[in-house]
């Protein structure tokens, strides 16, 4: 790495810093129960639950700090958040 | 070569110069003795003179500041100008830009600081913002605050420097002086320089960011290249004034110019509009065979080290005046640096520091010939005292 | 869409994020972002990374509104404004408290910038001390309770209605716990020439004490409280008002955050509370909420 004149960064470079490390719960997706909503995907502070083209969800472990706040505003509880085993 | 003549106020020469590099954002706030350059500016602006130009009335000199940091982010050429307070208020904002490097231009009309408070002329305002990693240029006369805005943008601007840069001129002393001055004419300017388009700027088809946070393992980096821009302009600075001479056949100095330096055996240093009234003295003490010259200071930052080196070498003893000065040391900053920069050479100069004309006292010539004595006493029987006030009132205190 | 970039360093739970999501989410990949120092700006641009996938420019603290002035000033001068949205995107201390004389100027200017101020009610990037923001008997580092105290002596600076007494176009007050909503809100100011003004009401999981999961529900207990009044301000008249069916008592609020716990366990706590419920009533008269 060489400094940039006046510090000026490119953009989208912190998916370097991979978060996940920080999670001590995670998230337990329910696809039976979920209803597509889309709420836990706009919620997420890491943007780490992504929606497929079906509507359903993945989760990106590499991000995800396992806040619970999917898990907590899902309206059909198809998120349960479970100890992470390290 | 050159122009005609027109009688003008320094303010007006300035604001015009202003004009003619062609700024995109101008951004400042009203304070004694700035007011005339901002009011001339808006007068242009009023009458549709400055293309492509936008021209922001603030609520205060930290927004003026401010404002200039995210115009010129997006590749502006930015102005302002202000003096005293408005600069004081402006300090932590003057550590950012330089820290993002971003080559703003701003005229400092120098003015005393308060308490108590004055309006008058010294040059303690900017002189106290000397590590903020401005480019700090100091004026003789309008003419030449003029054309050192154009020489301060060529600086500035260079892609190997990228720092921001005051031109400094006497509040009042050159501000609100009429004297006839050639304005400076477009087409010239145009070709002497060349528009602002700097590497980076904040552009949604290009997304970048601006002003991160560097922790401990980037931070002396950044600080390092910043000094590295500094160590550049001292050429660059140089060339900015000779490229001037050849275009507008005029030439104050580079980083530093000189008066009957030659054969001087008193050195005499000063910086902005006093410079005028030594160079009056010095010739009639020439007169009377007295052997004094002086180095006008014309770059305060970057220091010209080098170049005091080189032309004090043949001199007897160094007397610097300042409009400024240090509390706690008693020193003004010229003294303290051009002694700083004697050290660890193999020049052994006595050095002698006079602080005068605060908060706008008028320095006569005869303050100068009776510095001038001092020095040749130091010169007989070596250095007394080594700093002190040249135009103090005892009778006051 | 240009969501913050994941890997920021933002708490578990985090509401800038969230907020800043939603902001961005509304205003699109044409704008350039301005944010002072505080969390937000903290947690996504730690050199050589940044969050950001729009242009985005941080100064100082107390400046956003002044930058985000020169950066609408100088896309104008240059002919680059075209449909680019210039929004600065700060904390409550970065806006009400040291940024207030700066956005004061950019709005009394009548500067073409839409500023967001997202609320956490505390300076939290510094550990959690009493802004203007913080409400009425709040526990922070610098108002804790005491023997002589219930917490922050003063009721909430009413920012919003400064705002609007500048005479902006359009000020709304939302709350990340509605995103929809939010997102409507910003949409809604960037597309309205002149300065607008969007205050977010944003629960901290780590200044007010609850669990990271909560963030959402938290924000909504405001709202349903009548504690935070959600509504649109347009040329001054109040032309919106979110309606809070039979509103929830301020304790179902108060008692699921740390910074309030003492109010429960202090002598005199239920006196105290009684007045943080007469600042909700208030809030239910003033706006209509009922």
């Amino acid at each position: 790495m060489k400094i940039t004149i006046g510090g000026v960064v490119e953009p989208g470079t912190t998916r370097a810093n991979k978060t996940g490390g920080w999670r001590n719960f995670k998230p337990l997706y329910h696809k039976d129960k979920c209803i597509k909503c889309g709420l836990c995907s706009m919620l997420c502070p890491d943007s780490s639950v992504h929606e497929q083209e079906d509507k359903y969800v993945i989760f990106d472990f590499d991000f995800c700090k396992g806040c619970g706040i999917c898990a907590n505003e899902c309206p059909k509880d198809a998120i349960e958040m479970v100890l992470e085993e390290k | 070569m050159t122009g005609k003549m027109t009688v003008v106020e320094g303010s007006y020469a300035v604001a015009h110069a202003v004009k003619i590099c062609r700024p995109n954002v101008i951004s400042a706030y009203p304070i004694t003795p700035q007011t005339h350059i901002v009011e001339d500016l808006s007068q242009f602006m009023a009458d549709g003179e400055i293309p492509n130009c936008e021209y922001i009335n603030v609520e205060s000199e930290f927004s003026a500041i401010s404002t200039l940091v995210g115009a010129s982010a997006v590749g502006a050429r930015t102005y302002s100008s202000t003096t005293s307070q408005g600069l004081e208020l402006m300090h932590e904002v003057l550590f950012n830009v330089s820290g993002m490097r971003l080559p703003i231009v701003m005229t400092v009309a120098n003015r005393a600081v308060s308490a108590p408070i004055n309006i008058w002329n010294d040059h303690q305002d900017s002189i106290s913002q000397r590590d903020t990693g401005w480019m700090q240029l100091y004026a003789e006369d309008p003419q030449e605050a003029a054309d050192m805005t154009a020489q301060a943008y060529r600086v500035a601007e260079d892609k190997d420097i990228m720092l921001p840069a005051m031109v400094c001129m006497d509040g009042f002393i050159l501000s609100h002086v009429y004297e006839p001055v050639i304005l400076l004419e477009q087409e010239l300017t145009d070709e002497y320089l060349p528009g602002f388009e700097p590497e980076h700027i904040l552009d949604p088809a290009k997304p970048k960011t601006f002003g991160a946070f560097a922790d401990p393992s980037t931070y002396t980096e950044f600080r390092y290249l910043q000094q590295k821009g500094m160590d550049a302009a001292l050429e660059k600075i140089e060339n900015a004034a000779d490229d001037f001479n050849k275009i507008f056949g005029r030439y104050y100095g580079g980083l530093i110019d000189t008066y009957e330096a030659e054969d001087a055996e008193i050195l005499l240093f000063a910086m902005g509009s006093v410079v005028g009234t030594i160079k009056d003295v010095i010739d009639r003490a020439r007169t009377e065979g007295v052997k004094v010259g002086l180095v006008k200071v014309r770059a305060f930052r970057p220091f010209p080290v080098e170049a005091i080196r080189k032309v004090v070498k043949d001199a007897s003893v160094i007397v610097t005046l300042d409009k400024n000065i240090s509390l706690g040391l008693n020193e003004g900053a010229l003294c303290t640096e051009v002694k700083s920069c004697l050290y660890n050479t193999d020049i052994n100069i006595p050095v002698i520091g006079f602080l005068l004309g605060h908060g706008g006292r008028d320095i006569p010539r005869r303050n100068i010939r009776m510095i001038i004595d001092k020095a040749k006493q130091v010169i007989r029987s070596g250095v007394t005292i080594e700093s002190e006030y040249a135009d103090l009132r005892g009778e006051l205190i | 869409m240009s969501r913050l970039a994941p890997g920021h360093r933002g708490c578990a739970g985090c509401c800038d994020a969230m907020a800043a999501n939603f902001v961005l989410e509304a205003i699109g990949d044409d704008a350039i972002v301005i944010n002072p120092t505080g969390c937000l700006e903290v947690m996504t641009t730690p050199y050589p990374e940044s969050a950001w996938e729009v242009p985005w420019i941080h100064s100082l603290f107390e400046n956003a509104a002044a930058v985000a002035t020169g950066v609408e000033a100088a896309l104008r001068a240059l002919g680059r404004k075209g449909d680019t949205k210039v929004v600065a995107m700060g904390g409550d201390g970065g806006t009400l408290d040291i940024g207030m004389q700066a956005i004061s100027g950019a709005f009394e200017r009548g500067d073409d910038i839409t500023y967001v101020c997202i609320d956490n009610e505390a300076y939290m990037n510094t550990g959690v001390q009493r802004s203007g923001a913080t409400p009425f008997n709040a526990s922070t580092t610098t108002s804790p309770p005491g023997s002589q105290s219930f917490g922050n002596p003063r009721p909430k600076k009413n920012m919003p209605a400064i705002m609007a007494a500048h005479g902006s176009p359009y000020v709304a007050t939302t709350s990340i716990s509605y995103p929809k909503e939010m997102m409507r809100k910003v949409k809604k100011a960037v597309g309205i020439e002149g300065p607008t003004y969007i205050h977010a009401h944003a629960p901290c999981t780590t200044g007010w004490r609850f669990d990271t999961s909560k963030t959402v529900e938290i924000g909504k207990l405001a709202v349903e409280t009548a504690l935070w009044p959600m509504y649109e301000q347009e040329e001054g008249e109040i032309t919106k008002v979110r309606k809070v069916k039979q509103p929830k008592p301020v304790e179902d609020y108060l008692k699921a955050q740390g910074r309030f716990k003492h109010l429960f366990t202090m002598e005199g706590g239920d006196e105290a509370i009684a007045k943080i419920q007469a600042i909700a009533d208030w809030n239910i008269k003033h706006y209509g909420l009922e």
